[in-house]
């Protein structure tokens, strides 16, 4: 029995610049930047697979190409060139970033669904939390009032918001609620891919407790293939199945989780793991 | 019939910072019969955990093969085996267990041992049940299994760990000095639990610092320095 699964998400070559470039970038790099130039390189040939059910976990120093790379497939970032293929979008035979404006709506409301660091990039923070759900579920043809609630209730309780507290506003809310609503939202049309970006960053640590359980039980119950970027290797070594390490807007090193954080290979690599155990 | 052949196995570490190559364990040679117990032998640093941690793939061998003969895949190299193919072996065919736990915030015991199961798809209720027959059979004592296990001794944790990796009935189990930081008589009792393990024609590889302990246990021994003996 050969595994032929396919993956849910295949990116190759992606590569987001800031600014022209010259013949010369390619050996005047310093960091993600052309000296002669001073072209920004954020993600430079990015290419991965992310399999139905897995944990892709990316780790990196700031300014890696992390979030970026993560905007980039949520469309908040047209790329330079490069292209992505999702198994949901015309069985990956085509090339999400040539989708119209119409059919990028319909992927990330319904296919994808994006976590931000900041919960106010991902939240409408003056509405109330039901209106954030029941936006994304209007998005996707929704039109019934009462079953749109019913979803908002299921959705809220499943990231343990009382539903008592559906009509507040997010603003109203502390960060950990906050990045629960984002991620009850991101939820909603049951997408094959989450991204997310740092949710757990900045939490205390029971709150951060929460949110990992709550991905974890994402992970097991619902199948949902996951890209999550995290500083935290401890979130990291619970979290994800595979690992990929960047720098300066390439991967450099990518493996089975455990791999990469006790035998990792390259010099950066190492550097980083050592630093942080 | 072997289950696992390792050939040549040599595991090199070459540490960028200090520009040096720390030389593991070297030219490693053996095979496992199905239902065989092997054990590892050796002094302190000679590789023993190198060895089971390059068979789980937690290192990358530097040299030599490694055959595992899979019920899903047939016969198929640890050394090659895309990740893919080496994170279905690790939920479903190779059990690997440490004297260190790896627990998830806010699961209790319980719920550890069911999400082995339930992140292969099984359904709660049966996992339930079947984590429930794992605990007693390592006899986890029942007022601690809806307890977070972080506040665990070294023994339950281990208890835990057994029935974690077990109750996915692995074929082939790598145990690294499990019962470090075990009293004499939880020793004996996770030496009973082997030797039914083993009954039930489970193949194990298992590092243990006491030798007395293996004495009886292991169908033969592999000495790092010597090779294959006899148990
Ligand atoms: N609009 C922009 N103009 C110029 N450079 C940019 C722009 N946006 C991002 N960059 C640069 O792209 C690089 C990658 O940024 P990105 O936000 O992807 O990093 P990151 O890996 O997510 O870092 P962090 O861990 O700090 O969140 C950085 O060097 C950043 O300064
Ligand atoms: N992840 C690692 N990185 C660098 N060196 C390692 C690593 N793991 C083990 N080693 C080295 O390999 C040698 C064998 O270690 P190990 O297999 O743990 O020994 P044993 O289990 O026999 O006591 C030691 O010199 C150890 O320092
Ligand atoms: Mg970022
Ligand atoms: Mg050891
Ligand atoms: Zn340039």
């Amino acid at each position: 029995m050969p595994i032929t699964e396919k993956p849910v998400l295949q990116v190759k070559h992606l590569t987001v610049r800031y600014g022209k470039g010259c013949p010369l970038c390619g050996e005047h790099l310093e960091k993600n930047r052309c000296t002669v130039c001073g072209t920004v390189w954020a993600a430079n040939d990015i290419s991965l697979e992310v399999y139905p059910g897995e944990v892709l976990g990316i780790v990196g120093e700031s300014g890696s190409g992390k979030s970026t790379m993560m905007q980039s497939l949520y469309f908040d970032l047209q790329p330079t060139s490069g292209e992505a293929f999702l198994s949901d979008y015309h069985e990956g035979t085509k090339n999400i970033w040539d989708a119209s404006a119409a059919e990028k709506r319909t992927i990330k409301n319904c296919i994808m669904g994006m976590v931000y660091q900041n919960p106010v990039m991902g939240l409408r923070m003056e509405y109330s939390a039901a209106s954030n759900i029941a936006e994304k579920l209007i998005a996707a043809g929704n039109r019934e009032a009462g079953a749109m609630t019913e979803r908002a209730k299921e959705l809220l309780s499943a990231v343990e918001i009382l539903t008592s507290r559906m009509g507040e506003a997010p603003k109203h809310f502390s960060g950990g609620m906050q990045q629960r609503v984002q991620i009850s939202k991101a939820l909603a049309n049951n997408p094959a891919i989450l991204l997310l970006d740092e949710v757990t960053t900045g939490l205390d640590l029971s709150v951060q407790a929460k949110v990992l359980d709550l991905i974890r039980r994402i992970k097991a119950e619902y199948g949902i293939s996951i890209l999550l970027v995290s500083h935290d290797h401890a979130v990291i070594r619970m979290l994800a199945d595979r690992t990929i390490v960047m720098l300066d807007g390439k991967i450099i090193e990518s493996g089975l989780t455990d791999q990469i954080l006790e035998d990792p290979q390259q010099a950066y690599t190492q550097q980083l793991v050592h630093s942080l155990l | 019939m072997s289950i696992l052949e390792i050939q040549h196995l040599t595991k090199n570490f070459f540490l960028h910072n200090a520009n040096r190559e720390v030389h593991s364990c070297k030219d490693v040679n053996f095979s496992l019969e199905e239902g065989e117990f092997l054990g590892i032998v050796g002094r302190s640093g000679a590789g023993k955990s190198t060895i089971l941690k390059c068979i789980h793939r937690t290192y990358l061998p530097t040299e030599g093969e490694m055959l595992y003969h899979s019920t899903a895949f047939g016969k198929i190299s640890l050394v090659s085996a895309s990740e893919r193919e080496i994170l279905y072996l690790r939920r479903s065919e190779i059990g690997y267990v440490s004297q260190f736990l790896n627990i998830m915030p806010r699961t209790t015991a319980k719920e550890h041992v069911m999400n082995a199961l339930t992140e292969i798809g099984c359904d709660k209720q049966r996992a339930e049940q079947q984590a429930k027959e794992m605990l007693s059979y390592f006899q986890l004592p029942e007022n601690l299994w809806d307890l977070y296990p972080n506040t665990f001794s070294g023994g339950e944790r281990l208890r835990l760990n057994l029935a974690h990796t077990m109750v996915k009935q692995p074929r082939l189990m790598l145990l690294d000095e499990p019962t470090a930081s075990l009293d004499d008589k939880s020793k004996l009792l996770v030496r009973d639990m082997l030797i039914r393990l083993k009954n039930e024609n489970t193949s194990i590889i298992g590092i243990f610092h006491d030798l007395n302990f293996m004495d009886g246990l292991c169908d033969r021994v592999y000495n790092i320095s010597e090779g294959v003996m006899e148990g």
